[in-house]
């Protein structure tokens, strides 16, 4: 099934991007009413470590610049404050067309980075397995893979969380795992694109 | 007494332990009836977003489709209160019931993938609260002031909510989106020196020790150097997530830059059932990295005078007369 | 043909049917000769006997097209599908007037804004207007000759609002030899005007250019000067408005009071002043608000006046020197007749308090713009030093913030429309008085009007840092080294591309200009409407921005949305000139569509009272039935509708013509052709 709410294809190839993301994004995205003040750019607690302000990003997505915008690594170093959505005048749904274009660059495989999207592909894995989260799995493969250098500093906490039980060697499997498989093998299906 | 409906959420059962413990213990002080949701799945934190929506919304949407059936089960209606401990799953728990409304044709969809489990959800269903909400409107702070028998006094803390908690805040249920007060009014209900920090609803970090470690040492280090400027012994948190960044990371953010702050942090939970009276190893302390323990022997001491370091000055300030906060205007 | 027993074969009346193109606004979407050629055809057994169409009905061949026909064609009655009536209702009437047909026998329907704007199908555009035209041709057939109504105008005016717009309105009509009643809710005339130290683009002194106008209105013979007086109670229509105003007591004799000043100074009572120094400075209990206010009798404010809080201390009363102060004075009402009335009861100031990340009331050196302009000013609490809350610090950098509570959709969507020269005139003061460093942080400037973008430039040149970016927080928590002890702006600069963190003394929120909190109470004394976002509407944005629905009833400067000082202006002096014509014709005719009771069917059930939106309907006691004023009353058909008896009618939306119109619109007439 491919049939989505969006309106027919538009015309004008720069706004295709746009209608794409407002389209893959949940609730209503008001993208196109960004007056680009930088409400967001100023208000994002890790804007330092962007490569666009969220500003930028948007007013690349209005000019269609698909590649460059999915590449950024500016939704990956987002961390969903909510700072920018509270205060943006315009109420553009900030945080969640960050969502989408994680989600995007994902699928078109362009992101620079691995370690967001394999850190988030890592945990979804646990969930689909077990229906929870499952923290010890998750951080012995993920530290392993892309912070090896991190570990002898980090053995304490870890032991630390270990012994005062705060991190489980096994994962807790819900009852309901089928259900919840069947389920999300057909949310798949139904996944909203353009 | 009214029954809630709970969802505690993957990290109640791991990393923030203590958080459940002590709410159990709270709970009970203050006849607070939580049934927890059967058979609850992740809510899938920050990460599944990234990846989908559909399938993402839809594993949110078992969550309230199991809490609805069960409500309906008890009480005929399917409507009711669903409690949500951890900042993350709250929000995404009232976020997959405010856009299943906002955009029908995620509701539907997310409806349709449900269909195939026996599932669905009605948005607009259940009402989806924080605890802190709860207890701070349903339960009162008088009640809570009540149940206090060992008074924090002498311990400054610093009431640190974090980001979504208040933001974006569907439902128009905090005082304000940047420097809500009722994590404030608690811990002064406790007895407790409440700083006013300006920082208490900034960011954490989240997943960042995992992704950037380099952006999230700097969160963390900005809470714990705002702490500090206002000499807090002791950050109070809301979520697991928050516990855990500024706990568990606090020793590799020290390295990273080079400083010395020991900062414990705790559930709020937890020093509410301090103040009811209940015993610390009941309540989870002990199990977090950087020690409480110094921190709760400031308890029942006189208070320090402490004025923040580096800080402009606040609202006290001689001179001409400061603008007045007209209370009715912060009611929305 | 067939025929219909209540509708003769051969109709007496002769209708001539005259479809507008409108250039292509019409003629793009209906096919109009399709329409003209229906309309002769289909509707002549319904009276039409002439169809024609044209490309501009308005113009004057149009106009004389309608003339000829009447007068060759003997036409009694005309329809004209166009655009609303609301544009050109009158034109065609006139026009059927100077051909000798009754213009009340001319119906204008809308194949414009209810047809070919609002439709992209053109088939099916077309066949609506074949409806609409069939309508107004059911319609017409019902209207009647109709006179208009001759009102006589009371020649004295009511001027609400003692502030800049207020009191040059008053002073157009006084000098124009009229007699003005000048109500103020606050002791002193004035306005906000009255607060500030200088005023953009030429920074003239505001009190230099204010008070002259001040003392003229004061001392005028033409002018009643009612202060610490508000408006209660308004009845009655255009030309003749009964008027009740509530004067507060001052507790002052005015006959006896010099306005020495010694009351003011003796009192131990202070209090902060939160009207005319913003929150910024204190008055006492029985004070003027500043030195040149007109009157220049005090008021004692019973809230705060230690006698009347605890009954003792008359301090004042001891030490006048002329026994002016009375305690005893009571509230009086008072009661005018006038003939018009013009509101210029202006803004309040968006609170900033809401917008919490801007730390407004909780960090000490934020000010709002109002506050600042009391520190720049040389009558305020700190004799113009521009100096922090400690009232000794003078600034070393400052920044201002654009666009506060504007431009928001958390807030108020519009834009405030001064606040961009505002803080341009604050950053040239600081840099004028201080030195100091100044930022401007916008999103746009706006400086639209005369000398307005000169003045930017010259800001520009005195060295003012523009940042383009709406600021995101300010904050004391310090995080970088030079940021302690300072407020910190966090913005992104746009142009830069960058999140960056200024540090310094003192913030100044140009905070936006928004509706009086009692705005739609105001509106509801007056009989008038306020938009959604609480400004009082237009007759039109355009073309009549000081007239409003309600005849006689003029609006002027910020009650209709922000302004600044030249528009205020001019807007009370054209508020005064549309005044001073209706009183030098001595009357006004008004429309005769109006409703009107049948007394023997009216039960008295007194609904249509509390529904009509003009206040026209009253209930006669003693004849226990309900009674419409035709002047007031503006034919909107509210109570035709809504009386359970029927007793209602109106003329010339008659329950016959309203009807008749359906069954056209329906097609149901083609059935009777």
């Amino acid at each position: 099934m491919t049939a989505t709410d969006v309106s027919p294809a538009e015309p004008n190839h720069n706004l295709r991007f746009l209608e794409e993301v407002s389209a893959a994004t949940a609730g209503v995205s008001r993208l196109e009413m960004c007056i680009q003040c930088g409400t967001c750019g100023g208000s994002c607690p890790s804007a330092d470590d962007m490569d666009h302000t969220p500003r930028m990003l948007f007013a690349m997505i209005r000019a269609g610049m698909r590649d460059e915008a999915l590449r950024s690594n500016t939704p990956w170093i987002c961390v969903s404050c909510y700072h920018c959505v509270v205060r943006c005048p315009q109420d553009v749904h900030i945080a969640d067309v960050m969502y989408t274009l994680k989600s995007m660059a994902v699928r078109a495989k362009l992101y620079r980075d691995a370690k967001a999207p394999e850190f988030s592909q890592t945990f979804v894995d646990a969930i689909e397995n077990y229906g929870r989260s499952f923290e010890f799995g998750l951080a012995t493969r993920h530290y392993l893979r892309h912070f090896p250098l991190r570990l002898p500093g980090m053995a304490p906490m870890g032991l630390g969380l270990l012994t005062k039980q705060r991190m489980s060697m096994t994962p807790h499997r819900i009852d309901g795992i089928d259900q919840l498989k069947a389920i999300l093998a057909r949310a798949k299906e139904l996944e909203l694109t353009s | 007494m009214t029954q809630y409906l709970f969802y505690p959420g993957c990290a109640m059962e791991s990393s923030a332990r203590a958080y459940a413990a002590s709410l159990a213990s709270v709970a009970r002080t203050l006849d607070l009836d939580l049934a927890e949701v059967k058979d609850w799945n992740c809510c899938g934190a920050t990460e599944y977003l990234g990846i989908n929506l559909i399938p993402a919304y839809a594993l949110i949407g078992r969550n309230l489709a199991l809490a609805a059936q069960q409500a309906k089960q008890q009480n005929g209606s399917g409507a009711h209160t669903l409690v949500a401990s951890c900042s993350a799953c709250y929000l995404n728990l009232a976020k997959a019931d405010h856009y299943m409304a906002e955009r029908p044709v995620l509701g539907d969809r997310v409806n349709e993938a449900l269909a195939v489990g026996g599932l669905g959800y009605k948005p607009g269903t259940l009402q989806i609260r924080h605890l802190l909400d709860v207890l701070i409107n349903d339960i009162g702070i008088s009640r809570i002031r009540e149940k206090v028998t060992r008074p924090l006094h002498g311990l400054r803390v610093a009431p640190y909510l974090g980001c979504m908690v208040p933001r974006p805040d569907y439902d128009h249920r905090w005082s304000d989106h940047e420097q809500p007060d009722e994590l404030d009014r608690v811990l002064r209900a406790l007895g407790a020196e409440v700083i006013d920090f300006p920082l208490k609803s900034e960011c954490c970090g989240g997943h960042m020790p995992q992704i950037s470690p380099n952006t999230a040492f700097e969160l963390i280090r900005r809470l714990l150097q705002g702490a500090d400027q206002y000499k807090a012994d002791l950050i109070v948190t809301v979520c697991p997530m928050c516990q855990m960044n500024l706990d568990a990371y606090q020793d590799e953010t020290n390295r990273h830059f080079h400083t010395r702050y020991r900062l414990p942090t705790v559930f709020f939970t937890q020093v509410m059932g301090l103040a009811f009276g209940e015993d610390p190893g009941a309540l989870g302390f002990g199990s977090e990295i950087v020690d409480a323990r110094p921190a709760l022997a400031r308890i029942g001491t006189a208070p320090v005078a402490a004025e923040p370091s580096g800080a402009g000055p606040r609202a006290k300030a001689a001179g001409l007369p400061m603008p007045g906060r007209r209370p009715e205007e912060r009611e929305r | 043909m067939t025929t219909q027993p209540q509708d003769p074969a051969q109709p007496k009346e002769k209708i001539g049917v005259y479809v507008c193109h409108c250039g292509s606004n019409i003629a793009g979407i209906v096919d109009v000769a399709e329409v003209r050629e229906w309309a002769g055809q289909r509707l002549a057994g319904r009276g039409v006997t002439v169809a024609r169409d044209y490309k501009f009905m308005c113009s004057s061949l149009g106009q004389e097209l309608i003339e000829k026909d009447i007068k060759e064609q003997g036409l009694n009655r005309v329809v004209v599908a166009a655009c609303s009536p609301h544009l050109h209702e009158g034109t065609f009437r006139t026009a059927c007037g100077r051909a000798g047909l009754n213009p009340y026998l001319c119906e204008l329907v809308s194949i414009r804004e209810q047809v070919s704007w609002v439709h992209t199908d053109k088939h099916a555009a077309t066949d609506k207007a074949k409806a609409v035209v069939s309508g107004g041709v059911e319609r017409v057939r019902h209207h009647t000759p109709l006179e208009p109504l001759r009102v006589a105008i009371h020649p004295a005016t009511l001027v609400v609002g003692g502030g800049i717009a207020g009191i040059q309105a008053a002073l157009e009509l006084a000098d124009a030899g009229k007699k003005v009643y000048l109500v103020e809710r606050e002791p002193s005339i004035g306005g906000h005007m009255a607060q500030f130290d200088k005023t953009f683009p030429t920074l003239d002194c505001a009190a230099c250019i204010l008070t002259p106008r001040m003392v003229s209105a004061g001392n005028h013979p033409n002018i009643t000067l009612l202060t610490w007086s508000e408006v209660t109670e308004v009845h009655g229509y255009v030309g003749n408005f009964t008027v009740k105003i509530k004067q507060r007591a001052r507790h002052v004799k005015t006959e006896l009071c010099t306005g020495c000043g010694i009351c003011q100074e003796k009192c131990p009572k202070k209090v902060i002043d939160d009207v005319y120094e913003a929150g910024l400075g204190y008055r006492k209990a029985v004070y003027t608000p500043f030195p040149q206010a007109v009157p220049k009798y005090p008021v004692i404010d019973v809230e705060n006046c230690t006698y009347f809080r605890k009954g003792t201390c008359r301090a004042c009363e001891k030490l006048c020197p002329t026994g002016a102060i009375d305690f005893a004075q009571k509230d009086e009402v008072l009661t005018v007749q006038v003939g018009n009335i013009i509101l210029a009861t202006g803004f309040d100031l968006f609170n900033p308090q809401k917008v919490t990340q801007y730390g407004y009331g909780r960090l000490a050196n934020v000010f709002t713009s109002l506050e600042f302009e009391r520190l720049t000013n040389a009558a305020g609490p700190t004799n113009g030093a521009i100096v922090l809350r400690d009232g000794k610090t003078v600034p070393k950098s400052v920044g201002i913030i654009h666009c506060v509570g504007s431009r928001d959709r958390n807030f108020n969507n519009y834009c405030s429309a001064i606040c961009c020269m505002q803080s341009l005139k604050f950053a040239h003061l600081v840099k004028e008085r201080t030195g100091a460093t100044v930022y401007n942080f916008y999103i746009d400037i706006r400086t639209t009007a005369k000398a307005y973008d000169e003045f930017y430039q010259r800001v520009l040149e005195e060295g003012t840092l523009f940042v383009r970016g709406r600021v995101a927080e300010v904050t004391d928590a310090a995080r970088l080294p030079g940021e302690e002890g300072k407020l910190i702006l966090q913005v992104e600069d746009t142009l830069a591309g960058k999140q960056r963190r200024i540090p310094v003394d003192m913030v100044v929120l140009s905070a936006g200009l928004q509706p009086r909190a009692d705005a739609k109470a105001t509106a509801q004394v007056f009989g008038l409407s306020c938009s959604a976002d609480g400004w009082f509407i237009e007759k039109h944005p355009k073309l009549d921005p000081v007239a409003t629905m309600t005849e006689g009833v003029f609006i002027a400067g910020c009650i209709s949305g922000p302004k600044d000082i030249p528009a205020s202006v001019a807007q009370g002096s054209a508020a005064a000139a549309r005044v001073l014509s209706t009183i030098d014709k001595g009357e006004i005719t008004l429309e005769p569509v109006r409703a009107s009771i049948n007394a023997t069917q009216c039960s008295g059930c007194r609904i249509c009272n509390t529904l009509c939106p003009f206040g026209a309907i009253s209930f006669l006691e003693a004849d226990r039935v309900s009674e419409v004023n035709p002047a007031l009353c503006q034919g909107c058909g509210t109570c035709v509708a809504a009386c359970p008896a029927g007793a209602i009618s109106g003329t010339g939306f008659s329950n016959d013509q309203i009807l008749s119109q359906i069954e056209g619109l329906l097609m149901l007439n083609m059935e009777y052709a």
